[in-house]
């Protein structure tokens, strides 16, 4: 792995549907151990960019580096296996499991246990106790055994986090992680998503202004497709081109 | 909770129920054949034996896998052709191969074919990789016509399964007890691997594949590997029941790769209930006893075998084995018998409706088929006249009146499930809060 300074860097990133520009030429640079929010209006291509780096779409043109290394053209699961652990917007587990056995299919990979069928999950010291870890982390231990389906909305979340992190990639794309959910939840879910990425690298894609003042060092305004400011929170605040193509009022508003 | 859960997770050495669970099916492998020792009852349960490893084949990929496979007749069918052409070779000399180890070379050609067509299949999943296994499936029963070096034509391939000195002084396979223990030993080995397959990390990443293959693919698997690599196990498992089908019956003709095949294993399967690992089991025994004994009854099983089907999809959609678990879970809170009364309604009820209806389909089947043969057609021990008015009238109000007592009973059993539950749920509740 080469050494950079950027855990993540988007180079001129392009993407195109048909003849709609989408992203159209995005430039980011993230030191390690930042963390990042994203934000923009509706339609400024924000999940756009989510799937693009972690390999969802491919890239029209440009670059995407991980640690330094070129990602873009890579499978999804490559750009995992490489550091790289993303969370959805919707919750996307594997429903019909427990959540416990939804961590433990997170972890597996990057213990080196691959698609092995001559090991039994049971013998896998390391896997169970860094799932059991896990689910300690995201307070759903007293849920071990819950089938996925069932889970509420907010512990639903949670384990959409955890499976996220399970694997101990060092950099975590969370697509709106407190989406739906009411004031108090929110405050709870911050302080889980802060206690659970320590030390990582963090890119949010977050709506609520209270959200990304709580959790970001960093905040990359995203407007048509472009990064228009990319700079700690009262620089952002102060920046003329962002307070006149979207942010003035919200701002205001929040602070 | 921290106790158990400390528990939970450490591998138990002497894990008494599941010792029980494994003895009493490797017990009822062995004495069943001493029960039912009729030759025609030992024909069934050595089919069963097939059946068994060919269904919990088929689950790797149905309720494991969410693969939903039109076409894997194709693998249990390749590889009764290879067994069988094997075991020419071993009558003819060429090639000194015990005859017990036979269906392993259908296990290698099972797995071999599936390599080969797995990889385009399961580049796909949903109704792409069905469409393509229907194809394929459709492709390998066109090529059984065109070569029949190898597939036999017409008449199929035959052999002969006692060869050479009897292994261990006695062991010639001749016997068709021979052949069934031979059989059963396959059949409890590759259950027990099979179930294995579930509890290691490809087994789980299966499950995990069904239930959400995108995400699977965001925490560093690759959905197709996964896929392909269940579908050559299970395309071994398939070939090893081939092969035992191939010594079984001594001979192999192009029907064994069709679609009629591919279909019993979906349609069992899924009757058995996919979504529990003993699912399958039940289902085999209802494939050999549905495929022989209801032919042997009637004319029209077919048409049983499809109404059967549409209640299953229609009321229960986890099969046999899903609603034993649930009824089991029922009698672990001991409500078992509020709804015994219910039980004997439905079954009363479906009974009479079954008697009406099937003296109209027996009439109906006479008249067509049989109909030089007089308009009178014996049903369960009376007599009906098809050309009279008086027996026709009669079965379709025996029916009707089934049907609305069936209804009604039904709702009623439902409306006592729901209570049922409902008290579960809170026992359930109040377990926890203790």
């Amino acid at each position: 792995m080469s050494s950079s300074e950027f855990a993540l860097e988007l180079l001129a990133v392009k993407k195109a549907f048909g003849k709609s520009e989408i992203i159209r030429g995005a430039q980011l640079q993230v030191k390690a151990g930042e963390r990042v929010a994203i934000i923009g209006p509706n339609g400024a291509g924000k999940s756009t960019l989510f799937n693009l780096i972690t390999g969802r779409f491919g890239l029209s043109s440009g670059e995407i580096r991980l640690h330094g290394q070129r990602i873009d053209g890579k499978k999804p699961y490559e750009i995992n296996r490489l550091g790289l652990s993303r969370s959805f917007q919707v919750s996307n587990l594997f429903t019909r499991l427990s959540v416990f056995e939804n961590i433990r299919c997170a972890v597996l990979w990057s213990l080196g246990h691959r698609y092995s069928f001559w090991k039994f999950l049971a013998d896998l010291t390391d896997a169970n106790e860094r799932a059991e870890a896990v689910l300690a982390m995201i307070k759903l231990d007293r849920r071990r055994d819950v089938p996925a389906m069932n889970l509420t909305y907010a512990e639903a979340r949670a384990l959409e986090i955890g499976i996220t992190i399970a694997g101990g990639s060092s950099v975590i794309l969370l697509d709106e992680p407190t989406a739906g959910m009411s004031k108090s939840e929110t405050q709870r879910f911050i302080q889980l998503i802060r206690e659970v990425t320590v030390g990582k690298t963090l890119l949010t894609v977050e709506h609520d202004m209270g959200v990304v003042f709580g959790l970001a060092d960093k905040i990359a305004v995203l407007v048509y497709g472009e990064v228009i400011a990319f700079d700690v929170p009262d620089a952002v605040r102060a920046d003329a081109r962002v307070q006149e193509a979207y942010l003035g009022s919200v701002l205001a508003e929040a602070h | 909770m921290n106790s158990s859960r400390a528990q939970s997770f450490h591998f138990k050495p002497l894990n008494v129920g599941r010792w029980l669970v494994w003895g009493l099916y490797a017990f009822a492998l062995i004495v069943a054949p001493l029960l039912w020792t009729s030759s025609f009852a030992q024909t069934m349960l050595t089919q069963i034996g097939i059946g068994i490893i060919a269904c919990l084949a088929y689950n790797i990929l149905l309720g494991q896998g969410g693969m939903l496979s039109f076409g894997h007749a194709v693998y249990s069918g390749l590889g009764s052709f290879l067994a069988i052409h094997t075991l020419n070779l071993a009558v003819s000399g060429a090639w000194n191969i015990p005859v017990s180890l036979i269906p392993l070379i259908g296990g290698a050609a099972g797995m071999g074919v599936a390599a080969l067509l797995g990889y385009v299949s399961t580049k796909k999943a949903g109704t792409p990789f069905a469409m393509i296994t229907l194809g394929l499936g459709e492709l390998v029963w066109s090529m059984s016509l065109m070569i029949p070096e190898f597939f036999g034509g017409e008449g199929g391939v035959s052999s002969n399964r006692v060869i050479g000195e009897p292994f261990l002084g006695f062991l010639t396979f001749g016997p068709q007890i021979q052949v069934y223990y031979l059989i059963a030993a396959y059949c409890f080995i590759s259950t027990a691997a099979m179930f294995a397959l579930t509890r290691t990390p490809l087994g789980r990443m299966l499950n995990a594949v069904r239930d959400n293959p995108e995400r699977v693919a965001f925490i560093g698997y690759d959905t197709q590997w996964v896929r392909y690599l269940a579908f050559m196990i299970s395309g071994f498992f398939a070939g090893v029941a081939g092969g035992l089908a191939a010594l079984n019956f001594e001979i192999v003709t192009a029907e064994v790769v069709g679609a009629a095949r591919s279909g019993a294993y979906l349609l069992f399967t899924f009757l058995g209930g996919a979504t529990f690992f003993f699912g399958p089991i039940i289902g085999a025994v209802l494939m050999v006893v549905g495929l022989v004994l209801l032919s042997e009854l009637t004319q029209a099983w077919l048409l049983y075998l499809g109404l059967i089907f549409l209640f299953m999809v229609m009321y229960a959609p986890g099969g046999i084995a899903s609603l034993i678990m649930m009824n089991l879970r029922v009698a672990a809170y001991g409500k078992l018998r509020q709804l015994t009364g219910s039980y004997l309604a439905l079954a009363g009820t479906a009974l009479t409706m079954l008697v009406g209806g099937g003296a109209m389909i027996e009439m109906l089947y006479h008249m067509q088929l049989n109909a030089a043969m007089g308009p009178e057609v014996e049903f369960i021990g009376v007599t009906l006249n098809t050309a009279g008015v008086d027996a026709w009238f009669g079965s379709v109000m025996v029916m009707l009146v089934g049907l609305g007592l069936f209804e009604m009973s039904r709702r009623q059993y439902v409306r006592e499930w729901g209570d049922v539950q409902a008290e579960i749920e809170k026992e359930i509740k109040r377990r926890e809060a203790l």
